[in-house]
This record gives structure tokens, sequence and C-alpha cells, in this order.
């Protein structure tokens, strides 16, 4: 059976921003009406033809259209007839104009329709058949649509022999089955941006082609848009030349980044055929990236540990044991350290990539099973002082905006964030903007701001209009001058400021950064970069303009952020830089605005919101807070702790110390990703008892007592959070593979604990948290049903959510200002360790790497490596693929140089996709100073030459090992 | 003292014309490298100036020089005095009424900017539609529509573009303006300009022209030098900046929409419209797009009033077309003559009949996309309304004569040959319908070889060319039925055994 998705041919008509197409001077759409086949229909002005019949239900014949893209009018399928016109007309590229008289279906019109498909069978295999599109392709179904019975051309020139490019590890491209719509290439460069196809040759000899000789060799980022909008099986996914065209599909969402990809998993019987990103989902559009669309096949993979195990010791090789065995050994183990060492020497980690449903257990079950606080989450490593300092001023620890809101934006300011590699989707968004059609009115301009020069920098239609390649670790200084060139020209909106923010502490903020010594003269050098790029860039932020002219309309800039600005000594502070610098230029609170965070994982925004910090309870509000804390204490009954818990260093340190004896870890691996391995793994080795649930035996596993197996992203039921609050469903694709869900571990675990939890189902479990949880209030999984998703706030003044925050009033009343003075890290460069590390991440991994490493996604990046500036490769005499020594005053590790112009001199960057690499070997016990968020983005360090792999890689490869040989065989 | 005018335009020059000019020297004759009076069958034609006398001397080779020096008028090659000149003489030249007089670049660069300088948009535009300029690219479109249409357009900025991507085989009146008269182009467009407050303006030249090329980025120096160009036009305040741009060797790109891709730095390949240039052309802004002999006609009518361009011609055919015979015929060349005059004046006349001195079987006229016509079809006056009688096109004015020797199933073969050479491949139709239309013309003239009829495949063609003219994305697939279908038509015999 075939999957139906409906088309409408083109979009829907354009609304360009000046109003002067299609819109009434009230704001609405104007409409015309237009008779198609006899009957009126009243539809958008600048409806084309083809989608006004398509929303009614009337399907013209079509091939080279579809409603991601822009019409493009050359396949001449779609003819039609329109009353007091000579000849035909492609109804795809032409708008319906008011009283037009359409004919659809004519003598001459379905004649000239069969000649058209008539040339198109002449070139192409007639092989339905046994091709893998069979049932599922556009050109067929045309065939058939129009009438096609004979094909009267004798064997001439054609493309048959053409030979299939199958060097991509997930799809093919088979150019024997081209029908040259030109469909890929379309969606190459208007849904992913990225312009890696084209059209090659002219007339009969126009082929689809990249710049390089095959897919995976050229600039192609394999989204997999072109697959996607491939009307025939020239461009088809493997899984489905595998198995066949699939026979339904599931809603759900993707489980990587946290742009939370809506997704139809395409499946046959249990078996995933393909992902096709949801053209319904509000965050992405029917979009995707190479990680959501492909990378799902760790789920299937060999190492996937799906039996619990347990054993007495780490020396000890694993014993696979029921649930209900591995659950009582451990609440025995637990129950027997607290006895010894006292309720709070155990605790317990969420894990962002869970469901909200699964951290609202656990986080639970240590705070009514456990009796502590001892719980944290992953997001401590990540997005923690966004949290912090977004609350501080504006009183929510969530993004502003809406994705969509940067379709408003005019200008663009990009801080420590790298979209194209780690929220491709996003960034695709963002580049729509960056280039739009002038007709449309201008595009957006850019500033980009990081150490490298990542590709907003300058890639295909997309240039920065400034790039300010600023040392690691200033970005304080960074938006204090910002802030000064905004008071001391003046280029505040001051209406913005008295009616919605707190008068004295803009005052003080005023003063603050009016100090010369915030001055972008004082502080170039400090950045490295020039006094002038920083006053431009800071005046075309605060005006539109470079020169700080006023714009004649008003003006929307939007700041988006990753982790090169949370993962500092001083993340917090920069967060509120950032946020007082939008107040004062008024850019909160409507769209296109904003202080915009780009959440890591899918659900960090989730797992913070439901409670996972030792001093908040769902929705930040603090432990400590009685009133708070019995709200929870009545409906769990169950006395709470009012003492604030561990955060996830103070654990470590506390199991060093000998104090902190057990923990429970879900789906996060500290042992790859936090800093300082030596330091985990030290005091992971000092614990009595640790759980880990995961899909693998991952590295903090090889530390672990039990292992409870996990499930994937298709096997769960629930909502994740995704960066922009918004609240997605995941929905169950196959069975548990482990036989229960991670919630009905967790409650099982608390249950023999001692504290009874009966949860029937994750819709159970999210009833509570709306009960308990303001944001959530009106969140069922009916609403999320229905609405495919929702944005927090969603309550009853919002029952559908809220896409932009602050718009009448700042949510904790006047928005704050707070003074930021710069306080560098004491992590320099010095003659020792020259040298800047900054790590982060690629397109085709994934954090650490469990998923990703897991499948064809390792072809694109084998192992991790060091990016190095030519100069200082050359003074070290190190050659583009040499083996190098990174050592920092931690630890050391050697791996691969690549040499390249992307870092500046002074800085080298790796990732931390590959556990023997060990790059957290590196990083250093510096963390933010209000959050403890780690400072992974400045580690001091040499590079040497190397010939040898470092000691502890030695050791990481011995104990690997061995617990590879504690495992089962099976 | 005598004055040598040896044309430098590129058919002169492919007959020898640098080795006259060089003999000239040696024979110590001053040289002047005029443009072509467009007497191609004559090139190169010299003209020695003396004493207020200018002879013209037919096809003149380098080793001729000394003798002609010496003979002058007693010279065989002499046709006497160049305004004697038949050929010339019977033309109306209101376009190229100075190209060949003397040096490109030494010919007037202005003749009627100041006045329009003073002159308000509408009065310009309005000069425009009473002269009942059409566009001379080959659409026939009345140019006043596309310019008010501009004009009123709301935009930031505004272009003009000139389409001197000339590719018709047969035709080179753009070549030898460009080469001839290069400051009649870029006055009419800055006139153009002011009309319809486009400040920037385009040529796109096609790379395939490079003398024109050369004479025409001198002319745009020479008169950027002189404030005729750039931001303060004669010290008036109006702006308007011309820019050359030169083409990469694709025909699809005299197509206006391809050639604005082409021009955005794009593949040449078709858009779809709506909207039309003159809305939402080059760069999304509204843009006139004419050919340079649509511009070229602009002084002339600013200079000497609408009323008066518009005497000229017939009917709504207004004005003056500059026609170029080719192919099979005495006399080539380019005759400048107002519309209405028959295509049997123009070929018989003008050109003198076939060059081989066989029977005259067909004329295909408006370039390779043209009809091909019987000869009794050559009484009909050219204008665009007659030869749209036809079934036909005046086109880009291109007249290509074929003697009785030709095969028509051949031509009718090119012509699917031609579209499949220069087709973009952006539309179905033109992409596979030209190379399978190559393909069944074959196989009926391998019929017709072996002496069996060939209806069925006839009726392929016939199916073919309906879903090419109908369905095509633009002229070049819609029109390549035109040359197959008249040739099948009128000349049926050369389709059967």
């Amino acid at each position: 059976m075939r999957i139906n998705v409906p088309d409408f041919g083109t979009p829907p008509a354009k609304v360009d921003r000046a109003g002067a197409n299609g819109v009434h001077a009230n704001g609405s759409p104007a409409t015309v009406e237009v008779t198609i086949d006899g009957k009126r229909l009243r539809v958008a002005a600048g409806t084309s033809i083809m989608r006004a019949a398509r929303q009614d239900g009337l399907d013209i014949p079509k091939l080279c259209a579809t409603d991601k893209l822009d019409a493009f009018g050359s396949c001449r399928v779609c003819l039609v007839e329109i009353e007091g016109r000579r000849g035909l007309t492609a109804s795809c590229t032409e708008p319906v104009q008011d009283g037009m008289v359409v004919r659809t279906q004519t003598e001459q019109v379905a004649r000239v329709r069969r000649g058209v498909l008539e040339l198109y069978i002449s070139d192409h295999p007639l092989d339905c058949l046994t091709c893998a599109a069979n049932g599922d392709c556009e050109l067929q179904d045309m065939a058939g649509a129009v009438g096609l019975r004979e094909v009267r051309y004798e064997d001439g020139a054609n493309h048959l022999e053409a030979v299939a490019d199958t060097s991509n590890p997930y799809f093919q491209f088979d150019p024997s089955k081209c029908i040259v719509c030109s469909r890929c290439v379309r969606a190459c460069d208007e849904v992913q941006g990225t312009f890696a196809l084209t059209i090659d040759g002219r007339g009969f000899e126009s082929k689809v082609a990249t710049s390089a000789d095959t897919f995976f060799d050229s600039e192609c980022v394999s989204c997999g848009a072109c697959v996607q909008a491939c009307p025939t099986a020239t461009l088809i996914e493997k899984s489905v030349v595998d198995h066949g065209v699939p026979d339904r599909s599931v809603d759900t969402t993707c489980a990587y980044c946290g742009v939370g990809c809506s997704f139809r998993a395409e499946v046959k019987g249990d078996q995933v055929v393909r992902m096709v990103p949801h053209k319904d989902g509000k965050a992405n559009h029917g979009h995707s990236c190479v990680k959501g669309r492909f990378a799902w096949g760790y789920a299937n993979h060999r190492e996937r540990i799906t039996t619990p195990m347990i054993r007495a010791t780490t020396d000890d090789p694993w014993r696979e044991v029921d649930w209900q065995e591995a659950i009582d050994y451990a609440a025995a183990r637990l129950k027997a350290i607290q006895a010894r060492h006292g309720r709070k020497s155990i605790g317990g980690i969420t894990s962002s990539r869970c469901t909200n449903e699964e951290v609202w257990a656990v986080q639970k079950m240590v705070r009514a099973a456990f009796g502590n606080n001892n719980v944290d989450t992953c997001a401590r490593v990540c997005h923690s002082p966004t949290g912090y300092g977004l609350k501080q001023t504006f009183g929510t620890s969530a993004g502003t905006q809406n994705f969509d809101s940067v379709q408003h934006a005019d200008v663009i300011v990009v801080i420590g964030a790298n979209p194209t590699e780690g929220h491709p989707v996003f960034a695709s968004h963002m580049k729509r903007r960056l280039r739009r059609n002038p007709a449309q009115g201008p595009a957006a301009k850019l500033v980009v701001c990081d150490p490298r020069k990542i590709a907003l920098v300058r890639s295909p239609h997309v240039e920065a209009d400034y790039h300010l390649p600023l040392k690691p670790g200033t970005n304080v200084p960074l938006m204090n001058a910002f802030a000064h060139v905004v008071v001391t020209e003046d280029l505040i909106d001051h209406e913005f400021v008295a009616e919605r923010c707190d008068r004295e502490s803009f005052r003080e903020w005023c003063a603050f950064a009016r100090d010369p010594a915030n001055s972008p003269e004082n502080v170039a050098d400090i950045l490295g970069v020039a006094a002038d790029d920083l006053r431009a860039a800071a005046r075309l932020y605060a005006t539109g303009n470079a020169d700080g002219s006023p714009s004649s309309t008003p003006v929307n800039s939007a700041i988006y952020y990753g982790l090169g600005v949370t993962e500092h000594s001083q993340g917090s502070t920069m967060v509120m830089a950032m946020a007082n610098i939008a107040m004062a230029t008024g850019n909160i609170g409507r769209p296109g605005v904003g202080v915009n965070p780009l959440r890591g994982q899918n659900n960090v925004q989730g797992s913070c919101d439901m409670g996972s910090f030792p001093h908040e309870l769902s929705a930040y509000r603090p432990v400590a807070d009685d009133a708070v804390r019995a709200q929870f204490a009545d409906y769990w009954r169950v006395d709470l702790d009012p003492e604030p818990g561990f955060r996830i260093p103070n654990m470590l340190d506390n199991a060093v110390a000998g104090n902190f004896k057990a923990l429970y870890v879900q789906g996060e691996d500290i042992a790859q990703s936090d800093p300082n391995t030596v330091h985990v793994e030290a005091a992971l080795g000092a614990m009595e008892c640790v759980i880990v649930q995961d899909l693998f035996l991952n590295e903090t596993a090889k530390f672990a007592h039990v292992f409870l197996p996990g499930t994937s992203f298709l096997e769960k039921d629930g909502t994740f959070v995704n960066a922009e609050r918004r609240i997605n469903r995941v929905r169950a694709v196959m069975p548990s593979k482990a036989g229960m869900q991670e919630w009905q571990a967790t409650q099982a675990l608390a249950n023999a604990m001692g504290y009874p939890m009966n949860y029937a189902s994750a819709e159970d479990i999210l009833a509570e948290i709306a009960a308990l949880t303001p944001t959530f209030a009106g969140v069922t999984f009916d609403l999320l049903d229905r609405e495919g998703s929702v944005q927090w706030p969603c309550n009853d003044s919002a029952p559908t959510g809220t896409p932009v925050m602050h718009e009448q009033a700042f949510v904790r009343g006047k928005g704050l200002f707070v003074t930021t003075d710069y306080q560098p890290t004491p992590e320099r460069a010095n003659r020792k360790f020259p040298l800047l590390l900054t790590t982060g991440r690629v397109l085709s991994q994934y954090n650490v790497g469990a998923q990703t490493r897991r499948t064809r996604n390792i072809e694109w990046l084998a192992e991790d490596v060091l990016e190095i500036h030519p100069a200082d490769a050359e003074m070290r005499g190190v050659r583009d693929g040499d083996w190098v020594s990174v050592t920092s005053r931690i630890g050391e590790i050697s791996l691969r140089a690549t040499v390249t112009e992307r870092v500046v001199p002074g800085v080298v960057y790796t990732t931390f996709h590959h556990p023997d690499t060990g790059t957290n070997v590196v990083t250093t016990e510096l963390s933010d100073w209000a959050t403890n968020c780690p400072e992974y983005k400045v580690t001091a360090v040499e590079v040497r030459p190397a010939n040898h792999r470092s000691e502890w890689q030695e050791q990481f490869a011995v104990r690997t090992h061995s617990q590879a040989q504690a495992l089962p065989t099976r | 003292m005598t004055t040598a005018y040896v044309p430098l335009d590129m058919s002169a020059v492919a007959a020898g014309a640098d080795a006259v000019a060089a003999a000239f020297q040696i024979a110590g004759v001053t040289v002047v490298r005029n443009g072509s009076r467009g007497m191609s069958w004559a090139e190169p034609l010299v003209e020695l100036a003396a004493n207020g006398d200018r002879l013209a001397f037919a096809n003149v080779a380098a080793s001729d020089v000394p003798a002609l020096v010496k003979q002058g008028a007693e010279h065989p090659k002499c046709l006497g005095e160049v305004s004697g000149i038949d050929f010339l003489r019977n033309q109306r030249r209101v376009i190229f009424d100075r190209a060949g007089e003397d040096d490109p670049l030494a010919l007037p660069k202005t003749t009627v900017l100041p006045d329009c300088l003073d002159r308000e948009p509408e009065a310009l535009i309005g000069e425009i539609e009473a002269a009942g300029l059409r566009g001379r690219g080959g659409a026939g479109f009345p140019a006043h529509i596309k310019w008010r249409t501009v004009f009123d357009t709301p935009a930031d900025r505004k272009y003009l573009v000139c389409n001197a991507d000339e590719g018709d085989s047969g035709t080179f009146a753009d070549r030898l303006l460009l080469e001839g008269d290069p400051h009649r182009l870029i006055e009419g467009m800055t006139i153009a300009g002011l009309a319809t407050g486009a400040t920037r303006g385009f040529v796109y030249l096609r790379s395939e022209y490079p003398i024109a090329e050369r004479i025409f980025q001198a002319a745009l120096d020479a008169a950027y030098a002189d404030g005729l160009l750039g931001a303060d036009l004669l010290g008036s305040g109006r702006t308007f900046d011309l820019e050359l741009f030169m083409g990469a060797g694709a025909y699809i790109c005299g197509e206006e929409t391809s050639l604005l891709e082409s021009l955005e730095g794009r593949r040449g390949q078709i858009r779809t419209k709506p909207p039309v240039p003159a809305i939402g052309g080059l760069f999304g802004r509204p843009t006139l797009v004419h050919n340079v002999i649509s511009y070229a006609s602009v002084p002339a009518i600013m200079q000497r009033g609408g009323a008066w361009y518009a005497s000229l011609g017939v009917g709504r055919s207004t004005g003056t077309m500059p026609f170029q015979l080719a192919g099979n015929i005495a006399r080539g060349g380019l005759v400048e003559v107002p519309f209405g005059m028959t295509i049997e004046d123009l070929v018989q006349g003008f050109g003198g009949g076939t060059r081989s001195g066989r029977p005259l079987r067909t004329v295909q006229i408006g370039g390779p996309l043209g009809a091909y016509l019987r000869p009794e079809e050559l009484a009909t006056p050219l204008t665009y309304e007659a030869i749209a009688g036809l079934g036909a096109g005046i086109g880009h004015g291109g007249l290509v004569v074929y003697d009785d020797s030709v095969d028509l199933a051949e031509q009718a073969r090119y012509a699917f040959e031609f579209c499949e050479i220069e087709s973009c491949g952006k539309c179905t139709p033109c992409r596979i319908g030209s190379v399978r239309g190559k393909e069944t013309v074959e196989a009926i003239v391998r019929e017709r070889a072996a002496g069996r009829p060939a209806d069925d495949k006839l009726a392929t063609i016939t199916d073919l060319c309906e879903v090419m003219e109908t369905a095509s994305l633009c002229q070049m697939g819609g029109m390549t039925p035109i040359p197959v279908t008249s040739a099948i038509e009128r000349f049926p015999e050369d389709f059967r055994p």
C-alpha cells in the first residue's frame, strides 16, 4: 500500500513583508475567485492554478512541481487551458487571477500531456516491475494518469546506459532513470542551501551533477532533501532498494539535536524503511539532516545490549539476568550503601536524550525514593548558563523565539554556534533568510562571532557582513564592547527600556558600559579583532546599519548562540551580557528578534524543564521554596529534602573524597563527555555501585555494576522539548528491544527502593507533569496529537502554546540589566602551553558518537582530528595528516592533524566523538562561576609531532579490551 | 589627399579587409577603418575619398590596391559614387544612416540626448507610443507598453538590458550597428533609461563578436569620458550607467529570460513567466529588455517625432526594419527599409536572386526557427501582420534564400537538430522532442530513399510539433515546429519517395 502525503504542487502564495503583494491594507491576504473545471473557488491571491485546484482535491498532473519548492515550470505536464488565452499554460507557474476560467481536461490538454509523457518514456528504462520505486514513482503515476499507451519513437539516443553512483552510504543516484526535472537541484538550493548539485550540459545532454566525480566526494552534506524530492527511483534510499516501499508510517520526533525535527517513520512490519521529515513539522517544515534522516541504524546495531546485566565488581564478568533480578540487585545495593553511608551518598543523572516522562521519573525517584536532591542532568555541561542567565534577566530559562522567527530578522548575530554543523536544519532555515530573493525585500545582514571561519562566514550565496574571529575566552569583553557602542553612541531603544525594563539596573548597566575599559578600541587587543569591525557590528545589531544611522523601517535583530557562549568560566555572564544588549536595543518580545540558544541535544530544554537540577523542581522552582516543595510533597505523598543536592561535579568530587558512593546514570556517558576524564574515571572507580541505563556498553558502563538496557527513540513513547520550547511527540515505531521503557525500569527501581510509583503509561506521567508544572499545565497527548506540537508556556491563557515570549512584559516583570565585568579565565596561553584548544562537533557525528559511530556516518569522520593553522603547524614541523600529541596541564592525547585556515593562528580545534581519542583527557576542571558548566572551549595546550598514542590512550585500549572480555559471549 | 575607407566589420575582415588596409598604408594612403555599409556581397567595400568625391570599390583585394590608387574611377571594381549605388540609394536608412560613413568612434556621440534630458518620462514614453515602435527582436511587442510598465513598477532600482546575443543564422544587423555606429545604441539606451527610471544598463553581447566588443567598449569609454554616461549626464544630475557583458556562446541566451539568468551569473536557462521582466527582471527588479535595433531606433524617433516615424511603414508595422539577406543570394547584406516592401522586391530587387543562378525554391524568413516559404508567397508585403498571415514571422529580419537544389526534408531535420544543439534542456518538449524529431525525420529520409512512404512517422511528427509548439517553455522549442511544418506542408514532395 502507498503512503499518501498530500502535495499541493507549489508553496502557498508568498506574502512579502512590505505587504505590497497580495495583502489588503488591513493585513489579511487578498483573495480572488477562479473557476476551475466549472467549480468556483476563492483562494489567496498569488496562489498557483495548480495549488488552487489541488487544495480543492483536483489533482492536475505534474512532475517537476512539489510544494516544498518554488514553481519551475519545466516538465510541461501540468498544462491547462485558460479561457481567452492562446495555447496552453503551465498551471504551476501561473497564478490565479480574479475571474479566471480554467479547464484542466480538454482533448488538446490530454493529447499534449500524453505527448510529453511519450517523450519522457522514450528515454526511460521500462523496468517498472523490478524498479525500487515501483508503486512510489510519480513518473509511473503520470503515465497512468494521462493514459499513455504507446511510445512511437524508435530506438534513438538515450541515457539508459548511464552508470549509477552508489558512493553515498545511504542513497544512490541512478542517472538512467533521471527525468531532469531539477527537483533535486532545487531542493539542494532552496531547501538545504548547500548548492552541491547542478544541471551539467545543455539540451539532451543535461544531467544532474556535483562538482566532484561522486556524490560522496562533493560538497553534498547528505541531508537527503534531493532524495525526498526525486519523483522517480533516480535518487533513492538504499534502504528502500533493500527492503521495498514502506506500507505504514508513524509520526515521531528526531532524537538528535535540539532542532527537534518531526518525521514520518516509514515502516514495513517492524522494519523502519526510511525516515521522512514531516512537512507539517513546525520546527523543520519537511527538512532534515544526514543524522535525522539516515543515521538511525544504531537502533539495530549488533553491539546493542538488550538484556539486563549485573556484576559484583568491575573486574568481574557481566552476568545476564532478568529485569526483576537486576532491579532487586540494584535496589539492594543502593539501600545497603544508604544504610552505611547515609541518605545523601547516592544520586542520579537524567539524560537530555530521554523523554520528559523518563526524565521526570528519574528525578522523582531520586527525590522521593532516594530521599535527597542529588539529581543533575547533562545540561549541566552544556546550557546551564543559559538557564541561569536568561532566568536572571528575563525570568525564564529558555530561548525567546520560535525558529520561524528568523524569517523576520533583519540582522542575525551568531555567537559561538556553528549551525550548519550542529543544527543543520535550522541553519538551512537561517540561510534562506540570508539569501532572500531581492524581489521579496533585502536579505538579512549577518554577524558571526567565532574563533573559527565557520561555513556561515562564507558559503554559496551566504556571506557574513562581519566575521569577528575573537580569541577563545573573550566573549564577555566582546559583548561589553557592543554595550559600550550602544550606550555611548546612544543607539538605545529608550521607549522599550523605559516601559519594559528595570530602571535602576539599566542606569547601573549604562554606567558600566560607558567605562572606556569596555570600548572597542580598548578590547580590540584582548579579542584580536579590529575595533572598527566591533563598532560596525554593534551598530549593525542596534540599528540595521553598519554606520549606526537610524533605519527608516523598524529593524529586527536576533542573537543565536550555542555552546561557544556557555561552556566558559564566564558562560552565565555572557548570557546575561547578550540579554542586556537585546533589552537595551528593544530586540525582545516580537517575531524576528530575541536571544536564542541553539540547544545541543534533543531534549536539553525538556530535561531542564522537568526539574532535573539539584536545586530546582520542575519549571525552575527552587526546591528550597517551602510552598513549591509542599505542592510536590502532597502530590507525591512523601517528605522532600529542602536542601539542594549535588551537581555532577560535586558528585564526582565527593566520590573521590569517599562521600558519594552510588550513581544511577540514564542515557549519558559522563566518562566520555565530561571534562577531565581522568578525574571522572577516578570518581566512578571509587563508587560502590554504578547503575548505567543505555543502549550500548558505553565508557561509563565500563565502571558499572548494573547495566539496564535502554530503548532507542524508535521504541519510545512520550515527549521531547526542542530549543524553541516546542513540545513534540515521540511515538514508538517498533516494540522495545529491551522489553521495558526507561520509565518502567525507573519505576520498578523506585518501587524496589520502597517508594511506590504506579504509572500505567507515559501519558500518565505527562498528566502528572502538567498537574505540577505551570508552563506545561495545558499539555496532553490529545492536544499534541491535535496540534502536532505546542511551545510552552501552554496553559489556560495560552491554550495552544507561546511561540514568542515576553511579548507584553517580561516573565519576571521588568527586564533586569546585570553588569558583566570581564574576569579572564585563568586558563591562558603561556610559554609551556602556547595554543588554545577549543572543542566542538561536526555534522555527521553527534555528541559522544554512541549513536552516529554505529551508523555509516562513520564514513565521514572515522577519527577525531586536530585542526591547526598552517603557521602553527609549520612552526612545529607538523604536516597535514601527521600524528600529533596534544598536551594540557591536565593530560595528553594523540591524534591526527588537519592543517587548515579555518582556525586562526594560536587556536586549535577538535571534536570528542570518538572515545579512544579521549579529547576530555586534556580539558580542565575550570567551569562557569554560576552553574559549573565546564570550560570546554578554552584549554591551553601544546602540540608536537608524535609517533605513539598517549599513556591514557594506551590504558584506554587495555580497559576496552578487558571490558569487552567481560561481556557475555553471544 | 586621398583617404581610403576600409571597413573593419567582421565580414569585411573575413574577406581580407585588414590586408587591404595595410596595402593602402604601404601605398601611402591615409586609411580610415569605417563600419560596414551593409553591402556584404561587395566586401571588402573600399571607399576612396578625394576632392569631395567618394568612390566605392567592390571586393577589393590587397593586390588590387596599387592599381586602384592609380586608376581611381577607371578601375573595373569601381561602383561609382557611394551615394549613387542603387543598393544603398533605394534604402530608407533611419538607424543605419551613419553607419559606414566614418570611423565608428568618430561619429557624433549624441544627437538628441540633451533635449531628452529636459523632457518628462511620460513625454518620452508618449513619443515611443506615437511612433508605434515594436520590439525588433522577433516578438514585435509594442515597446511603449514595456517602457510604461517598467516606469510604473515601484522598485529600489530598475535596469535596462540590451539583447545583443544575435544568434539567428543569417542575421547580422546588431553586429553591423555595434561595429558601425555604437553611439547610436548608447544614446538610445540612455534615453530609455531616462524614460523608464532605470539607472543602470547592460549590453549582453555574444562572444562570437570580438570586433563589436572592442568597438563598443571603446565607445562606452568615450561616452563616459564625455559625461554622456555615468552619475551626472551632461551635468543634468541624472544617472545612467552602461556596461558591456560578454555571453558565453549559447544561442538560448538570446531568449530574454535566459539572458537575464546568464547576466546574473547563472546557467543560461529559461525562467518561467510571470513575472515578466518589465516587472521582475534582472535581480528581481523591473527591467526593460530590448534588442539592439529597438534601442537604436529611439534617437531618430526622439529627434524627428513619433508621428514622423509612424508615417513610415504600413498600418501597425511602423518605421523601418533592417532586413538581412543571406544564403544563396547574389547580393547579400543589410537592407533598411520601411515595413511594407514585398519579400520579392527585397530578394530579387536588392538581392538579385540566387547566387547560383538556379531557380529560387524557398526563402526561410525569421531565422532558423522561421518558416520556409514557397516562391509564390514572396509577393507578400513585409509587415508583421501579413507575414503572420503566412504562419510565419519576421523575427529579427533575416531572410535566407535557397535555390532548387535544397532538400526540405534535410532542412526539417536540421531544424530539429538546431533545437537539439541549442536547447537549454529545461523543458521536456524541447529537450527530448528535438532529438526524437530529428531521429524521426532521419527515419523518414531513410524510408524515402528506400522508396517507401512514411505516413505514420509524418503523423508522429505532426503530434510532436503540437506538443513542442503548445507545451514548450519558450520560443526555442515552441517555434522549432515552424520550419518543420512549413517544410512538410509547403514541400510535401520532399518527404515522399
